[in-house]
């Protein structure tokens, strides 16, 4: 090595402002990578201090799980039974999914596969403009225009019910999904779709015998987000549900949901106090059951991809 | 602007820094800022008063916030607002939460708020006495169907009483419980609103319903019958719920931390005055005593 290239080098190791710059903008993609782990650590750290008061104390698994009787400011006896909310949250989500899931796969596939040029991008745009509708707006348009709607055309006694809420849900839930899903479908490779075409198949088979099978791990990702978003909606639940402690007989009943009652109720509560903390018990469920949900996506999701490769 | 208050240099260790700020803008003429905070019943009308009394004392400013009778009483036992809106009694753990705190907390009353049942327009029912109040919505009543209560509801082929309800720690709920239910449970499966004009709201568009509110948001859209404790029904209004013939009246108040002084009196006693017993009355509420007011 030459007396100027050993200098040259000797340049190069010393610790300039690029070097610093390099250094800042690696801590700084680092932090941001794990930063997600740590606000969900520190956010089930906050809910399990503020929740597990309760949890370990006053907590009754049978009256929590087993009774309708949500009264935590009772005069008389308090008691926490969430059966009904969770029924409702249950119930709310189930509907949802049932209308959204045949509308945002039937949209996927028509502006994945058949919509084309023009057609195609103002779809696209659409879709996503209607993912961008605020919640409460949505929450809006359930109290004012279902609820009328749904006494005038059922004859029941109050629109705001599981029917009202489910399928403003399932139009929430849609455009996420549809998004989704429509992604997973443009992830299949041309070549499917050509050595199908180039075996004589109708458009309809290979999409319904190629395409599909070979995007499901993302259509499902996309089905089990819908159901993450319905399980923790809230404004439009409280808003469209009725908001009723009841065990719903039919589409037409009132019902009260999870994320609702913490919304209706915290505000008022006295921080520290039992009732504050069932709320946050009530969290921690809501908690649980998310993380149920994705680490079942998860586990879904990988087992098909091990089984299909 | 709440650290310029007497109670910030407690914190000791900012004290100093804020002292200087405080100092540094009363030159520029600053205003000195009350802090009031509670029901949502009161909320319109303490706003009203905050902004008429900024003509009356322009060096004071009063900051309203709403949140509930709840919140705005443990803001003043935590000592971050001077002055709490209350549409309750405070109870009994709330104040020994406040002495435990160091502060005594001290009763203003500042009005009547009469709650009115509320019906759909074309409900034909005039007569409700408290035994039928508390059949529909306590936790024993038996009373479900408008039938029962010898009606037939044009636009409710179920003949089903919805009701309506607030949110389980809300004044209004609170109150309605003592006055009519004598504080047992309400039914479950009651339709729980979030705000007093959502009550009124949701009555107005389903025929079926029936709710309970203050009778300052009432519109022409929903009815009001008269309540009957005994044998005469008095019809819901600002001279019935003064004279304390409307069995569900209730007291409107204002908290403060031991007695008021300086600002903070010379405000309360502006708001118990004329004027701001005038601007109660505007806002469908009764003043504590007959006033006469310019209209």
């Amino acid at each position: 090595m030459t007396r100027d290239a050993l200098a040259r080098s000797r340049d190069f190791d010393r610790r300039g402002a690029a070097w610093y710059m390099d250094r800042a903008v690696t801590l700084f993609v680092f932090v941001g990578g794990i930063s997600a782990i740590l606000f969900i650590v520190g956010i089930f750290a906050f809910i399990a201090r503020e929740g597990f008061g309760f949890v370990f104390t006053e907590f009754d698994a049978g009256e929590f799980f087993g009774s309708i009787a949500w009264r935590p400011t009772s005069m008389i006896e308090r008691t926490y039974g969430a059966l009904a909310l969770i029924v409702g949250t249950a119930s709310i989500t189930g509907l949802a999914m049932v209308v959204s899931i045949p509308f945002s796969l039937a949209a996927a596939v028509f502006i994945g596969e058949f919509a084309r040029g023009r057609t195609r991008e103002t779809l696209k745009v659409l879709v996503e403009l209607l993912a961008a509708i605020p919640s409460v707006v949505w929450g809006f348009i359930g109290l004012s225009i279902m609820n009328p709607l749904i006494i005038d055309t059922f004859g029941v006694p109050i629109g705001l019910n599981v029917l009202n809420a489910g399928v403003i849900l399932g139009l929430m839930a849609a455009p996420i999904m549809t998004t989704i899903a429509e992604d997973a479908l443009k992830a299949v490779p041309d070549g499917y779709r050509e050595a199908a075409e180039a075996l004589g198949a109708t458009r309809w088979q290979v999409i319904r015998k190629v395409v599909i099978p070979a995007a499901r791990n993302g259509l499902v990702a996309a089905v089990l987000l819908g159901v993450g978003r319905g399980f923790g909606e809230t404004m439009v639940v409280l808003m469209a549900s009725g908001h009723a402690i009841n065990l719903p007989d039919s589409v037409f009943d009132s019902v009260r949901a999870l994320t609702a009652t913490i919304a209706a109720e915290l505000g008022e509560t006295a921080v520290g106090s039992e009732h504050y903390q069932a709320l946050f018990t009530l969290g921690i469920l809501l908690f649980a059951v998310t993380f149920a949900i994705n680490l079942t996506a998860d586990v879904i999701v990988r087992g098909i991809r091990r089984k299909g490769r | 602007m709440r650290p310029c208050s007497p109670r910030a240099a407690r914190l000791s260790s900012l004290a100093s820094i804020l002292a200087f700020a405080c100092g540094g803008a009363s030159v520029g003429g600053a205003r000195e800022v009350i802090q009031n905070k509670g029901s949502d019943t009161l909320v319109n009308v303490a706003q009203a008063w905050a902004e008429s009394y900024s003509e009356v004392d322009s060096a004071v400013a009063v900051a309203v916030s709403g949140g509930g009778s709840g919140t705005g009483i443990s803001a003043m036992i935590n000592g971050t607002v001077d002055i709490a809106n209350s549409s309750r009694r405070m109870t009994s753990s709330e104040i020994g939460a406040a002495r435990a705190n160091g502060t005594d907390p001290v009763e203003h009353l500042v009005g009547y708020d009469a709650l009115a049942v509320y019906i759909h327009a074309h409900n034909p029912l005039d007569f409700l006495s408290m035994q039928q109040l508390a059949g529909i919505y306590g936790d024993d009543g038996t009373i479900e169907r408008w039938s029962q209560l010898g009606i037939e509801m044009p636009g409710c082929p179920s003949d089903e009483i919805v009701r309506v309800s607030r949110q389980n720690n809300s004044g209004t709920f609170a109150y309605f419980r003592e006055a009519v239910l004598d504080n047992y449970d309400f039914k479950l499966g009651s339709h729980d609103m979030h705000g007093s004009k959502d009550v009124v709201d949701l009555v107005a568009h389903t025929p079926c319903a029936i709710g309970y509110s203050g009778l300052a948001y009432a519109t022409p859209e929903v009815k009001t019958p008269c309540l009957a404790a005994s044998d005469t029904c008095v019809a819901p209004s600002m001279e019935t719920a003064l004279d304390g013939s409307y069995p569900i009246s209730r007291p409107l108040l204002m908290y403060t931390p031991g007695d008021p002084v300086g600002e903070v009196k010379e405000y309360l006693d502006w708001v118990l005055g004329e004027e701001g017993q005038c601007i109660m009355l505007e806002a469908g509420y009764t003043p504590v005593a007959p006033v006469e007011c310019v209209q």
